[in-house]
């Protein structure tokens, strides 16, 4: 249902005052050509009618406010509330991007800071905050290790990028849309980069290596400084994928094992609102040998003044102007409340919850990698599938219990797979919880297997017919 | 699940059927479809088009997962099962008969690293 459908002609929200001045017919100030040539279908209501439209479509929703949110690789932590109060300021919400740069110093030092964080976290040495999510990210670290083999003269040899079978769909994706040919290569029994399989595949035409370490099975690969080796003795540029790094704050920095590039989610990692809460943002750190390959434009420091600056063989802008800056100060906010000793625990914490809840559950669902984990785990459905629950049926029936389903059927390479990331922002009483739901689902496998596959039942929408609905796409609302 | 007595198999679970001398018949084992779920789309390769052996030619979408198919042979398309357009459930419901994919037409029929069905059945066992 839609605000139209409520309407009722005549309705009012609010009644503008009487005019004291003479009135000028539209068709009197602007073109005809300009003019609409049938009435503007608008909703017409009441102020209460619209504040209970949406405040009821809220309800229906489930988000890290109303509860548990473990979804794998998405890092759905709280976001904590005076970041929104600062972002509000004045200051920073009322200024224009294209006021002149000694009017908007502040603005140009909180960049200038938050670059000089991530490069911190990074290990590596500038950042650009133009990017709006971690695939535009991924798309512009891309352009920028094209940009650096061009310049090498090497671009028309170097076609292919390097991606691991456990990698995030958006990698080869990325890969892709920046030229270059995706390359797979296999992981070997540990979860890791199968390391021989990577020596194999490497040569004159390796661009780079894309990876995401902790990986989406939420294992550190350990082969992390050789896989490094081969890739820069081949000529390549080693790219992070930042999806995970709520695991490695103040623990381990990727360009110290050996990373040329590293987007961070602001959205993930650093507690800015997630999914439609967003928008996003998609910072990328990039080496020294790399600053001058950096979009345009970045900040600079120079005699006491910040300044925008546009790097010497800038890949060019990759959004317009300088990015979500509000985003970019709810991040700050974050990282100057935590500061450096909080970031560690943040990462510490989401690799305890996430070690507690996978240790809890490893009896009742298959753990296919059962070693220690990072930030997040992946369990296989695969005991209950053999029951004739499937993985889908599982985290169906966990809306039930009130918590949103974790990822599933991802990463491919695991059958059934359900992916858990609890977060640090979670008490141990809500980690319980879930553990018991998951259990309790277990148990209903074996002897209730049908309420699991009519689940779920007490959410606002019940199962809905995903193949029909892929089939069958209804791309326009139609009026009842 | 049925391994077709008859067809021969790639590790990436295409099925090839011998047409004649030069051109195979290609698509995806029930096991494979059955890994999927149910299928959705299908991206079918346009007539005449090159296709190298173990290079991807076309990609299935399934609710889980869109998925590469990977070309058994190298040679060039020479038929495609346009059915599938309309009916992507075709390969969820027939994957030997009805859900074939493309036919590809071989300078020189190699399939002598293709498994047999014995083989291929016991490959799927142990993955």
């Amino acid at each position: 249902m839609l605000l139209l459908d409520l309407s009722v002609p005549g309705r009012r929200g609010y009644a503008l005052p009487k005019l004291d001045v003479e009135a000028i017919p539209v068709a009197d100030l602007i073109p005809e050509s300009f003019l609409r040539e049938s009435d503007l279908e608008l909703p017409e209501l009441t102020e209460p009618e619209v504040v209970r439209y949406f405040t009821q479509l809220s309800r229906k929703n489930h988000g890290v406010d109303v509860g548990f949110y473990p979804l794998g690789s998405c890092t759905m932590k709280y976001n904590p509330r005076v970041n929104e109060d600062i972002a509000a300021l004045p200051g920073f919400s009322r200024i224009h991007p294209r006021q002149p740069e000694s009017t908007v110093q502040g603005a140009l030092q909180l960049m200038y800071e938050l670059d000089c964080f991530l490069a911190e976290a990074a290990g590596l040495a500038k950042t650009s905050l133009q990017p709006a999510a971690g695939a535009h990210g991924e798309l512009t670290g891309l352009l920028i290790i094209k940009a650096y083999h061009k310049f090498k003269g090497e671009a028309e040899q170097r076609r292919e990028i390097i991606i691991p079978d456990s990698a995030h769909g958006t990698n080869p994706a990325s890969a892709q849309m920046a030229g270059f040919i995706a390359r797979e290569i296999p992981s070997d029994p540990r979860g890791g980069v199968d390391v021989e399989a990577l020596k194999a595949a490497v040569g004159p035409q390796t661009a780079g290596l894309m990876l995401t370490n902790p990986n989406t099975l939420g294992l550190f690969d350990e082969n992390i400084e050789k896989i490094a080796e081969i890739i820069h003795d081949a000529g390549g540029l080693l790219y992070y994928d930042g999806a995970n790094a709520n695991a490695i704050l103040g623990i381990v920095r990727p360009g110290d094992s050996g990373f040329d590039i590293v987007h961070f989610n602001l959205h993930k990692t650093f507690s800015t609102p997630h999914g439609g809460g967003g928008p996003g943002s998609g910072p990328i750190v990039v080496s020294k040998e790399l600053v001058d390959f950096l979009p345009d434009p970045i900040v600079e420091h120079t005699d006491g003044k910040y300044h925008l600056a546009r790097p010497k063989h800038s890949i060019g802008p990759v959004k317009a102007f300088y990015g979500n800056f509000a985003v970019m100060v709810k991040a700050y906010a974050y990282i100057r409340h935590l500061g450096a000793a909080g970031l560690k625990a943040v990462s510490e914490n989401a690799v305890l919850n996430a070690n507690y809840v996978m240790n809890q559950l490893k009896n009742d669902y298959h753990l296919p990698y059962d070693r220690l984990c990072m930030h997040e785990f992946v369990l296989s459905g695969k005991w209950q599938k053999e029951q004739g629950v499937s993985t889908l049926d599982i985290a169906k029936r966990l809306l039930d219990y009130g918590v949103h389903a974790p990822t599933i059927y991802f990463p491919l390479i695991v059958e059934e797979a359900i992916m858990v990331e609890p977060t640090e922002t979670e008490s141990k009483a809500t980690l319980d919880a879930f553990v018991a739901a998951m259990k309790s689902i277990a148990e209903e496998a074996k002897t209730d297997p049908d309420k699991l596959k009519a689940a779920p039942t007490k959410t606002p929408v019940k199962r809905l017919d995903e193949t029909k609905a892929a089939r069958n796409p209804v791309l326009k609302y139609k009026r009842p | 699940m049925e391994v077709r007595k008859g067809l021969l198999y790639s590790k990436e679970h295409e099925w090839v059927q011998e047409i004649s001398d030069s051109v195979v018949r290609v698509g995806i084992t029930e096991y494979a479809q059955d890994q999927l779920g149910d299928i959705v789309y299908i991206e079918l390769p346009e007539i005449d088009a090159e296709v190298a052996k173990g290079e991807s030619f076309t990609v299935v979408e399934s609710v889980k997962a869109a998925s590469d198919v990977y070309a058994p042979v190298s040679g060039t398309v020479v038929a495609v099962n346009e059915k599938l357009e309309d009916n992507p459930e075709l390969i969820n419901e027939s994957p030997y008969d009805e859900g074939w994919i493309v036919e590809i037409k071989c300078d020189e029929l190699d399939l002598s690293d293709l498994m047999t069905a014995e083989e291929y059945a016991r490959y799927i066992e142990e993955v």
